[in-house]
């Protein structure tokens, strides 16, 4: 936090949030027949507000196509959100008075899941690297010593690794490579949408250890998006669960994982793996498919798969400001309806 | 940091490359140089081009004048080595000559629809929406003729002469070209790199330039090289219909025609001019296979 602090892009100090995004809506327009007329929307993302405090981690879980990924490419502005706005250390991006998209582009990066497509096949690694700070005026040296640099910080050897293209690395070289052209504007925020999704668990693993040496050496503030719960528990300071396009339940990674209040983080978190048999699964896994996004069940829309549904949970959508009352820590907000003594009775056993 | 140093090892110690690669049309080239096939096509096209260009310098006759004496030689009469046509003049300086016209009547046709077709098609690639939508909506409305039926009829509207021809088959070859180039430019766009460099903050023209015109341009290329040889014959059969070249001027798809009649008296004769339009359709259309085996990257080793 104390390097948080030195750096003079550091506006509001450390208790402003670097990022953050109120009321973010973006509906994709479905279109089809003759005339190419909108028949329905897709409501990828909708009304989701998070902030994201400076030097901590926080992961975005849940299962595909619940707008993780969209979430991502409407902070970069990579697409257009039709409400909301996002606030980046206190300046609105967009906005007449607050920080431009392509300003907040230097200090917001991103690396993506495909670490092959993510690269471009006619140039070498250190040309990739270099290319976005030459394109931000630097001279052609020094972009490629700061190429050369970073590949080295991301643990490749740039006498090796420089002169090379895509398809002669590994899949893991590949997305160190990544890191490193994301690192190579000097970002203070980077998102990972789903990094190490495509790695093999060894090269995850160390990829996952590179990005928390990284995070303290370079003071970067994460965005770590990921379907997998083990790799967000180990990156997280804290945690936010998606579904169906809105967030259910947000807070510190201990107290969700140790206590999900959510009926859909508990089902989430009964169909994670574990490797203790002491801790086998005994709750019913979730079945079936998340409901069609572009009709979603009205009210809480997790209530077709909840088997604590109540006749409130289809009248009206529960909103996210709902602490419980036994909450140890009341940053720990969650979106339902059903109150926590009920939910804890009758599952309470296995976390007793 | 310690892990940091245990994953340099541990990455160092995974591949080990040797020395550093060379750039990526540098090993398209070594590519190309270890394909037979391609290499040799190559040389018979250069052949071509010598003893087109280089007329006055393998033959000594002048390639309009002929002789009443002389007409319809068999091929390795003494003086003529391929023979003469229904007028006396020699063949193969005919066709020496007549590769000019040939050749430019194809190439030019392709140049221009690289141009036009390639420009619109990666507009439309890009852009996409409304832009895209109107470009390839009216392209398909050329899809509607037959290549060889729109040609003949623009032609026909404009009137004989190598200057229409060209145009016609221009106009002809780049409906194909726009398409070409809209399907890789829309693939290319998609692609995540294409994301990240708009996530830095590069403009929309930079993108173009650096990232989709070089993974476009190959396949784009490779596509004009396979219709010079649909161009060949297409612009050989436009004037072997008499809406090209006019006589007495040579080329191979006019002197196809006017040696028909001879067919019969030395067939070997009237068949070069159609071999040659053969053999230089074939070679460019092999080109084009080995130039895209070669610059796909995947296939390397």
């Amino acid at each position: 936090m104390s390097a948080a602090l030195r750096d003079p892009r550091d506006r509001g100090g450390p208790a402003q949030p670097l990022l953050r995004v109120d009321r973010l809506t973006k509906h994709f327009p479905v279109r089809g027949g003759l005339l190419n007329r909108q028949v329905a929307t897709v409501q990828a993302v909708d009304d989701v507000s998070f902030s994201v405090r400076k030097g901590e981690t926080l992961g975005i879980v849940g299962e595909s196509g619940c707008g993780k990924s969209t979430t991502a490419r409407l902070l970069m502005r990579l697409i257009q959100p039709d409400a909301g706005e996002v606030v980046f250390d206190g300046d609105e991006v967009g906005h007449r008075q607050g920080i431009s998209v392509s300003d907040m582009r230097r200090q917001m990066q991103m690396v993506f899941q495909d670490s092959y497509s993510s690269l471009n096949p006619r140039m070498t690694m250190a040309e990739s690297i270099a290319y976005a700070p030459r394109m931000h005026g630097l001279g052609r040296r020094e972009a490629y010593e700061r190429a050369e640099n970073l590949l080295s910080r991301v643990g490749l050897n740039p006498l090796q690794y420089a002169r090379r293209y895509p398809h002669e690395l590994s899949g893991g070289q590949r997305q160190r490579v990544n890191i490193a052209r994301a690192l190579a504007l000097e970002p203070r925020l980077v998102i990972l949408d789903e990094a190490v999704a495509a790695l093999d668990k060894s090269v995850e693993a160390q990829v996952l250890n590179l990005l928390s040496d990284l995070k303290d050496s370079f003071s970067l503030t994460y965005l770590f998006i990921s379907h997998d719960l083990n790799v967000v528990e180990y990156m997280s300071d804290r945690v936010m669960v998606m579904y169906l396009g809105r967030v259910v339940e947000a807070g510190p990674v201990e107290s969700i994982y140790r206590r999900p209040r959510h009926p859909y983080t508990r089902a989430l978190f009964a169909s994670k793996p574990t490797l203790d048999p002491d801790r086998r699964t005994t709750e019913m896994p979730l079945t079936g498919d998340p409901p069609n996004p572009i009709n979603p069940p009205s009210g809480c829309r997790f209530r077709t798969r909840c088997g604590f549904a109540m006749p409130v949970c289809a009248a009206s959508l529960p909103p996210l400001d709902v602490p419980f009352e036994d909450a140890a820590d009341d940053s720990h907000v969650v979106a339902c309806h059903v109150p926590a003594a009920q939910l804890g009775h009758r599952t309470g056993v296995r976390h007793g | 940091m310690s892990d940091l140093a245990l994953d340099r090892q541990l990455v160092s110690r995974a591949d080990t490359p040797s020395a550093p690669a060379p750039g990526y049309w540098t090993s398209v080239g070594q590519r190309l140089l270890r394909d037979k096939t391609t290499m040799a096509v190559t040389l018979v096209l250069f052949a071509i081009l010598f003893i087109t260009l280089g007329a006055p310098l393998v033959t000594h006759y002048d390639p309009y004048a002929g002789s009443v004496m002389a007409r319809l030689k068999p091929i390795g009469t003494p003086g003529h080595w391929l023979g003469t046509d229904e007028t006396g003049r020699d063949l193969w300086t005919r066709l020496c000559y007549g590769g000019r016209l040939s050749l430019l009547a194809a190439i030019l046709p392709v140049t221009i629809s690289l141009i036009v077709g390639g420009f619109l098609g990666i507009l439309a690639g890009y852009a996409g929406g409304w832009t895209g939508t109107l470009i390839m909506r009216t392209m398909d409305v050329f899809y509607a003729f037959p290549s060889i039926l729109l040609a003949i009829a623009i032609c026909g509207l404009m009137g004989n002469g190598l200057a229409n021809s060209i145009i016609a088959l221009a106009v002809v070859f780049i409906p194909p070209m726009v398409r070409v180039s809209e399907t890789v430019t829309t693939q290319a766009r998609h692609l995540d790199f294409v994301e990240a460099a708009r996530a830095s903050g590069t403009t929309t023209l930079q993108i173009i330039r650096h990232h989709v015109l070089s993974n476009v341009l190959g396949p784009i290329m490779v596509y004009a090289t396979s219709l010079i040889s649909v161009s060949i014959i297409l612009s050989a059969g436009l004037s072997f219909l008499g809406l090209g070249v006019t006589p007495p001027q040579a080329e191979w798809g006019l002197m196809l025609n006017s040696l028909r009649q001879a067919i019969y008296v030395q067939p070997s004769v009237a068949a070069l001019p159609g071999l040659m339009i053969f053999v230089t359709s074939m070679c460019f259309n092999l080109m084009s296979d080995g130039v895209r085996s070669a610059m796909d990257v995947r296939l390397n080793k």
